[in-house]
């Protein structure tokens, strides 16, 4: 990338602009009064744990749910008003799939192609041009009920391509897959970014995931707590992550405080963690000055689980409970529906 | 608009393909109105003698339009209700969020079902040779027109429920307290004009009762078993259809 192409990058329109949006449900105020916009050509994530209101927010931009107040728009339509001229420029992969699954792919392609208007004479170039990004040609012909989760959503993907939209919106694009599967599906999200002129919207509860963004968007509760680039949210972090066990963690507490000025929070198991500057220089000095016994200690850069933690006080979801809990998610999903 | 058209276009032509896929409903859906038809009424119509009513000979072809009727109202009215296995399963956020009016949604779902269940009912037609009742070009045609108008009919209020209730468990709970009594209370199966007089009037405001008054009329033309003339039959579908129609889009166009 050429630095001109860089400075078009950072001087580019914002291709959606939301506005003190407020969405509420039976008094659940779900968004509560966000306002952000995502620029042209970028790849913008929601990042936030199950029930922040990330779903409902891309709901209301793509035109699927009303708002309660404020101003969205895309492209410069207005999302209340200009509801299918909004429909024509986005490609949507939603969190539940959202597939013919008694068709095949390619008559799910075909039935997307007419719905979108696609010159039928376009239409089947289009169908085998996505198909081969997502390497699913050879079961162009299969229903797709007989397709597994990671092929699924990688048809879905290609649905959304076909039409050539200026936004594709990823929600939880990965949920419910294998690692294995997961990290496939990103290599095609930058692949499709490298070579296509596109805006990407995605969200996820899954905090490494969200570092292929250009900028993300915290969002807890309904509110954006933070709005920067990947790694400028990191380096409000204080510099890297210590862990100690220790056999007296209150005196141990007191005496970092003492040293470092930085605050000390408890963690798992019995230990304490904080954050320092420079960990190589600090570990050695600080364990031969220890007034209490260090039974272990390790120091790690922050991620952006860090920094939902530095800024709500808590953990994003565990990767290790997300298999029940995104049973629990779809379950109450249902019965909202 | 021509948009639109195509859009209502691709919304009838995925029902029409998805049932011409699923071989196993076209095969059970003879299953009832031949169970219907050839042990329920032929057991009903023997046992006339036994109460001292005649021979019951007539029955058969009393019954045989109100069982292409019951093929029609139960075809049409899952079909349209599809839009809540649609929901559940997914699908329909594909659509909703395509550049297509709701309106345009509603209309294609509407003729895809009542489509289906024109095609269903002509297959029941099949069986008129059996009870010979005699079906000219002429009255197939007639009949074709009916069972569409009928579909349409019974297809709009399909709507209109899925537009009201969004869980799989609330289909049961039609089926059996709205669809069965819509059936048994339609003169499909024994004549209302000589019922108790709540059933009468229940039977008046059942719009499915015109629909096989209908039928009856274009099948059999046998003025005895008429509850209606004609005209008035099809000015209620008519209007019930419209009414029920610009209701269901208003409702399936509601934004949470």
């Amino acid at each position: 990338m050429g630095i001109e192409k860089y400075m078009n990058d950072i001087n580019a329109n914002n291709i959606i602009e939301v506005k003190n949006l407020v969405k509420e449900f039976k008094g659940l105020r779900a968004v509560d009064d966000i306002t952000f916009s995502v620029k042209e050509n970028e790849i913008f994530g929601f990042l936030g744990p199950n029930g922040a209101g990330k779903t409902t927010t891309i709901n209301i931009i793509c035109t699927l749910l009303s708002k309660t107040s404020g101003e969205v728009t895309l492209g410069g339509y207005n999302v209340a008003r200009e509801r299918n001229k909004i429909r024509n420029c986005i490609g949507m992969v939603f969190q539940d799939p959202s597939l013919d699954d008694r068709l095949t792919a390619l008559e799910n392609l075909y039935f997307h192609g007419l719905l979108y208007n696609i010159p039928r004479s376009a239409l089947k170039e289009r169908s085998e041009e996505v198909l081969k990004m997502v390497n699913l040609s050879s079961r162009k012909n299969n229903l797709v009920m007989t397709y597994s989760g990671g092929m699924k959503r990688r048809l879905e993907i290609a649905r959304g391509l076909l039409h050539y939209p200026k936004i594709l919106f990823l929600d939880e694009p990965t949920l419910g897959l294998d690692p294995q599967t997961r990290n496939k599906i990103w290599d095609y999200i930058i692949k499709l970014k490298k070579s296509k002129n596109i805006t990407i919207f995605l969200t996820s509860h899954y905090m490494e995931e969200t570092e292929i963004c250009d900028r993300i968007a915290i969002i807890d509760e309904g509110k954006i707590i933070a709005l920067d680039s990947p790694d400028n949210l990191k380096n409000t972090i204080g510099g890297d992550i210590i862990t100690i066990l220790s056999e007296e963690n209150v005196k141990l507490k007191k005496y970092i405080k003492e040293i470092t000025g930085s605050d000390v929070h408890d963690a798992k198991e019995g230990e304490i963690r904080f954050e320092i500057k420079d960990s190589s220089s600090f570990i050695p000095k600080f364990i031969k000055n220890s007034p209490v016994k260090i039974l272990s200690i390790s120091a790690r850069k922050p991620t952006l689980n860090d920094v939902f933690l530095d800024l709500t006080g808590r953990e994003i979801r565990e990767e290790n409970a997300s298999a029940r809990d995104n049973l629990r998610m779809r379950m109450m999903r249902r019965m909202r529906h | 608009m021509k948009k639109e058209l195509i859009g209502v276009y691709t919304i009838w032509l995925r029902d029409i393909k998805r049932y011409f896929r699923d071989r196993p409903r076209i095969i059970a859906s003879f299953a009832q109105p031949i169970l219907f038809l050839f042990v329920l009424g032929t057991g009903i119509a023997s046992s006339f003698s036994t109460f001292g009513g005649g021979s019951g000979g007539d029955f058969l072809n009393f019954m045989f339009p109100g069982i292409v009727g019951m093929t029609v109202l139960f075809t049409s009215f899952f079909s349209a209700m599809s839009i809540v296995w649609d929901r559940e399963f997914g699908f329909l956020k594909e659509v909703l969020v395509a550049p297509i009016s709701r309106t345009s949604i509603v209309v294609g779902k509407l003729l895809g079902g009542s489509t289906i269940a024109m095609i269903q009912g002509a297959i029941i037609l099949l069986f008129s040779p059996l009870l010979k009742i005699p079906i000219t070009f002429v009255i197939f045609f007639k009949i074709i027109g009916i069972m569409f108008l009928v579909a349409m009919t019974i297809a709009t209020l399909g709507i209109v429920l899925a537009s009201v209730i969004k869980s799989m468990q609330a289909f049961q709970v039609i089926t059996n307290f709205l669809l069965m009594p819509m059936f048994f209370l339609s003169g499909a199966l024994f004549p209302l004009n000589n019922t108790v007089r709540w059933m009468n009037i229940v039977a008046k405001i059942n719009p499915l009762s015109y629909g096989i008054d209908s039928m009856r009329f274009a099948m059999l033309n046998n003025p005895a078993f008429q509850l209606y003339p004609l005209w008035l039959d099809i000015v209620v579908l008519a209007s019930v259809t419209v009414v029920m129609s610009i209701l269901g889009s208003f409702l399936f166009s509601r934004q949470d």
